[in-house]
């Protein structure tokens, strides 16, 4: 009986077949609450307990705010430039054929696999005056180690996979007929990619996007090593949070950190959301 | 416009798609292209289309030859077996593409086209249905948009691969009577590929039957039915029960099974007295519960199905080969007088039949019941 | 039901061979200046002062130590998020439950925390004046500057990894493999271990093995909750940092080719096993369209 119903593919509401629910849902719960729920509402009684105005005045610090001015912007130019080349890169993987194609499939998962401290010190010295690249650089009058340019590099390096992981599947399952279909109405291959192929993308690479700029707004090992930590011009975010922690001062670590952590939920709860809708729409009911 | 295609041929690696093979398509013509998968039907179709390159010969439309002319440049309408509606567009906008994207010397005006989208709608009947996603509609409603689609740019040419395909029976049925009309009323040119005989003799006025990358038969529907020129054409257009033969003693021989040849053969002596295979059509047959002097072919009744105006009986044949199940289709009134029985044993004997000689590609029509009269 | 197709001679859009070999040379420029002369530079950093000092200084003590503390962390926080994710994977894919989308967005939340911020969270919990801290304090347990906290923040950063890998596979696959089993009378454990289990076996080495490259690498959230002890309470990535900023930067590139190393050695296990994945990915798939049409 339970066959007939899934085979008609929906989802049978009658009595469940499968065991372990309690098991699953309950192991699962509670491995939740203690990693997760419980050390949030830790964050939240601390935050809590340092009163309105000691909190505003923390969060609203000249200083504080300039490191969400400086995090904010280079997040933003980071996963702006990853969306341009993560979906050249999905573009050249799925579409081309070439020596090295799966070399370089293998290789954009680099910045995931390398540790984002390794990732810190070797941009560090690539991009320092004496580096390789820093040299060039610094010939052409560019200096990137060191200013807010550097942390737009770190923050691109070490996202540089979200755009190009969410979009290559997209675009390998994209049926050629809708493409081909553009094709015998006359379109050239410019039109078919902007008007059919780019609005199939659309959905994925923006949350591509929307990922790599919430890893961005994050990430702290990459960058603290190439920032060079200037105070109001090269601190992000996440360093004022251990600053604030290594002078001990919890209420002000945990007043900032709560910022970004609510700042990071909003993100991810709207990628989530709006991923669902545009799925609904595409889809007729999910 | 009409289309000739000379010498065409296409390799898929090691396999043969399709043999050198031409075919002359009249201006307004329908043409069906019939055949079972892999029979290289779809593959024609594309490079017609321009979506596949052929590796030689020469298709021209008109006094065109747009043999090495772009898909785009082609100007054909196209419709795809799934349809491909841009899912991320409305109706309105699927349909107003191809005009959208014309060079901005040749675009309508936006207004224009709407006007032009909006006529096209009415067409297919689905003008409330403008605003909507494609994922929000019928299959029947998306072959309809996909249609008003392709027609949009006003193609002389219109190519349908499997365009009923993927629908139910009904739907099946209303659409290709729809599509005819459509055909007749605008007099472009069309030509669809199908793998339902059914579908392609109804609606065809030429179908082109395939197998393996050659045309086995190109004829109009009728005649094609009449007279099939080879076992596959016969095999597809189906329902037909092969019974494989020995000739001796002005008989064919099958173990304990026999038929009688018919005096036209038996007249001409030595000529067609030859080993071979008859084919009889399901309903070309007279059904006894007792031999008859013209054949002897005892079976079995193993099902009766009423199927629309007729009974459909399967048999399998006692003491004799066969590599089937036999279907026969007798009109109710027959069956209804004899009042026949699952697990009875049956004779038949065939009316007429198709005989291929195992030397000939060509078939002899044979009919029994001319001699008797 | 379609007839033979063949994609290679297929007109696709972005075929003329300008347009190609454009796209294909401009991104292996990019990657080569962005990913691959990066990569190269760690290991020329490493041997800047020869392969005597190089060896020298992965022997030190301390880096042995911190190369034993990372180990450790790793062998500790796999195998538990390996059973949180299949637990977790299996509630949400093969029941329905009010909160289930929920739950699959809070399990996403350890990607988007910064691991700053992750660090903090415990370190104001278990720390000497946390909520639970304190009271441990009051017992003579230290969690916090030392190697259980490591443990906790690295169970934290990397918990999603696993049922990440597993809830797309397992709700492509469905349910009806299992609930045959279960028809045919298989006991829960059974019926996990020989029918689920072989299914979604590549993915779940792919997740171990995500898990395990982001334990060993975790910097930020573990420099938080470490002390930065050396000998102690460093791992690898916080030796790294130690030695960088000591100005040895021959041996912190030292000990990063180690991590490097681990790096390219998880993406030949990854392309290995996507190629695995692919394969009982299409045959699922495959599976279907047969079921359909």
């Amino acid at each position: 009986m339970a066959t007939h119903l899934s085979a008609a593919d929906t989802r049978p509401r009658h009595k469940r077949v499968l065991p372990g629910l309690s098991l699953s849902l309950g192991t699962s719960l509670l491995f939740i609450s203690l990693i997760l729920l419980l050390p949030m509402a830790g964050l939240v009684m601390q935050s809590v307990d340092m009163g309105w105005d000691r909190y505003w005045q923390v969060i609203t610090d000249e200083r504080v705010v300039a490191s969400y001015k400086v995090t904010l912007w280079a997040a933003a130019l980071a996963s702006i430039f990853n969306g341009f080349f993560g979906l050249l890169l999905a573009w050249v993987l799925v579409r081309y054929d070439f020596p090295g194609r799966r070399i370089l499939d293998a290789l954009v998962d680099l910045p995931f696999a390398l540790p984002t401290a390794v990732a810190g010190i070797t941009l560090a010295t690539l991009y320092a005056q004496n580096g390789w690249y820093g040299e060039i650089l610094e010939s052409l009058g560019i200096k990137v180690a060191y200013t807010p340019w550097g942390i737009v590099l770190a923050m691109a390096f070490t996202s540089i996979p979200f755009v190009v992981r969410t979009v290559q599947p997209v675009l390998e399952e994209l049926s050629p007929e809708e493409e081909e279909a553009g094709m015998t109405l006359g379109a050239s291959d410019w039109s078919v990619f902007r008007r059919v192929i780019f609005p199939a993308l659309w959905p994925a690479l923006m949350t591509g996007i929307a990922l790599s700029f919430t890893r961005s707004l994050g990430e702290f090992g990459a960058v603290i090593f190439i920032a060079g930590n200037m105070p109001y011009v090269s601190e992000i975010t996440s360093l004022m949070i251990f600053v604030s922690l290594q002078e001990f001062d919890f209420p002000a670590a945990s007043a900032i950190a709560s910022v970004v952590l609510m700042a990071s939920l909003i993100l991810l709860f709207a990628i989530n959301i709006w991923q669902a809708r545009y799925l609904r729409r595409l889809h007729g009911r999910s | 416009m009409s289309i000739l295609i000379e010498n065409i041929s296409k390799k898929f690696g090691h396999f043969q798609a399709l043999s050198p093979l031409s075919l002359d398509i009249n201006e307004g013509e329908m043409i069906g292209l019939l055949g079972p998968s892999g029979s290289g039907k779809t593959t024609l179709l594309r490079i017609i289309a321009g979506l596949e390159g052929a590796d030689t010969g020469r298709i021209q439309f008109g006094d065109r030859d747009v043999t090495n002319l772009h898909v785009r440049d082609r100007r054909v309408g196209f419709v795809f077996q799934n349809y491909a509606l841009f899912r991320h567009m409305t109706v309105a906008d699927n349909v107003a593409f191809g005009l959208e994207v014309l060079p901005r010397k040749e675009r309508p005006s936006a207004t224009e086209i709407q006007k032009r989208v909006q006529h096209l709608l009415e067409m297919v009947q689905l003008e409330h249905l403008a605003s909507r996603f494609p994922s929000q509609l019928s299959g029947g409603q998306k072959q309809r948009i996909a249609l008003a689609r392709a027609l949009a740019t006003q193609p002389e040419v219109l190519l349908l691969d499997e365009p009923f395909g993927a629908l139910d029976a009904k739907v099946r049925k209303e659409l290709r009577r729809w599509l005819r009309g459509l055909h007749d009323e605008l007099g472009f040119t069309s030509v669809f590929v199908t793998h339902d005989q059914e579908e392609a003799l109804e609606l065809s006025d030429r179908v082109v039957v395939m197998s393996n990358g050659h045309i086995e038969q190109i004829d109009q529907p009728g005649a094609l039915y009449a007279s099939p020129n080879s076992r596959f054409v016969f095999d597809f257009l189906g329902n037909a029960n092969v019974f494989e033969g020995k000739v001796a003693n002005g008989k064919w021989h099958n173990q304990q099974a026999s038929i009688v040849l018919p005096h036209s053969v038996i007249e001409q002596e030595s000529t067609e007295q030859k080993d071979g295979q008859l084919y009889i059509r399901s309903h070309e047959f007279f059904v006894s519960k007792e031999p008859t002097a013209q054949a002897n072919l005892p079976l079995r009744l193993i099902a009766i199905n009423p199927i629309g105006a007729e009974v459909r009986l399967e048999l399998t044949p006692i003491d004799w080969q066969s590599n089937d199940v036999w279907e026969i289709d007798l009109p109710h009134k027959a069956f209804d007088k004899n009042c026949f029985e699952k697990g009875q044993t049956l004779y038949v004997s065939p009316k007429a039949a198709y005989f291929f000689a195992h030397d000939a590609q060509q078939p002899v029509l044979l009919n029994w019941e001319a001699s008797k009269v | 039901m379609s007839s033979t197709k063949n994609t290679s001679s297929q007109l696709r859009v972005g075929d003329n061979p300008w347009v190609k070999w454009l796209l294909i040379g401009l991104t292996l420029l990019l990657t080569a200046i962005l990913l691959v002369v990066p990569l190269i530079s760690i290991f020329q950093q490493a041997f800047m002062e020869g392969a005597a000092h190089y060896f020298s200084s992965l022997l030190e003590a301390d880096t042995l130590h911190a190369i034993g503390l990372t180990l450790l962390v790793a062998a500790l926080t796999v195998p538990i998020n390996l059973v949180f994710g299949v637990m977790l994977a299996w509630a949400v894919t093969r029941f329905e439950f009010p909160g289930r989308k929920l739950l699959m967005t809070l399990m996403d939340i350890p990607f988007a925390v910064s691991p700053v911020v992750a660090g903090l969270l415990y370190l104001l919990l278990y720390g000497n004046n946390g909520w639970i801290g304190s009271w441990l304090y009051d017992h003579d347990i230290q969690l916090m500057f030392a190697w259980p906290g490591i443990v906790m923040v690295t169970i934290f950063v990397t918990c999603p990894f696993v049922a990440r890998e597993l809830i797309p596979l397992m709700q492509q696959q469905g349910r009806e493999d299992e609930e045959a089993a279960v028809i045919l009378g298989a006991s829960g454990w059974q019926l996990f271990r020989r029918v689920t289990l072989p299914n979604i076996k590549w993915a779940l080495i792919y997740g171990v093995i995500l898990t395990n490259a982001r334990a060993v690498g975790e910097f930020g959230a573990v420099s938080v909750v470490s002390g930065n002890i050396r000998g102690e309470t460093n791992t690898l990535p916080l030796l790294v940092q130690a030695q960088y900023e000591d100005y040895q930067a021959a041996a912190a590139f030292a000990s990063a080719s180690l991590l490097a190393l681990l790096a390219l050695l998880t993406l030949l296990l990854k392309a290995f096993i996507e190629w695995r994945l692919e394969r009982s990915m299409k045959l699922e798939s495959d599976k279907e369209k047969k079921t359909t049409a």
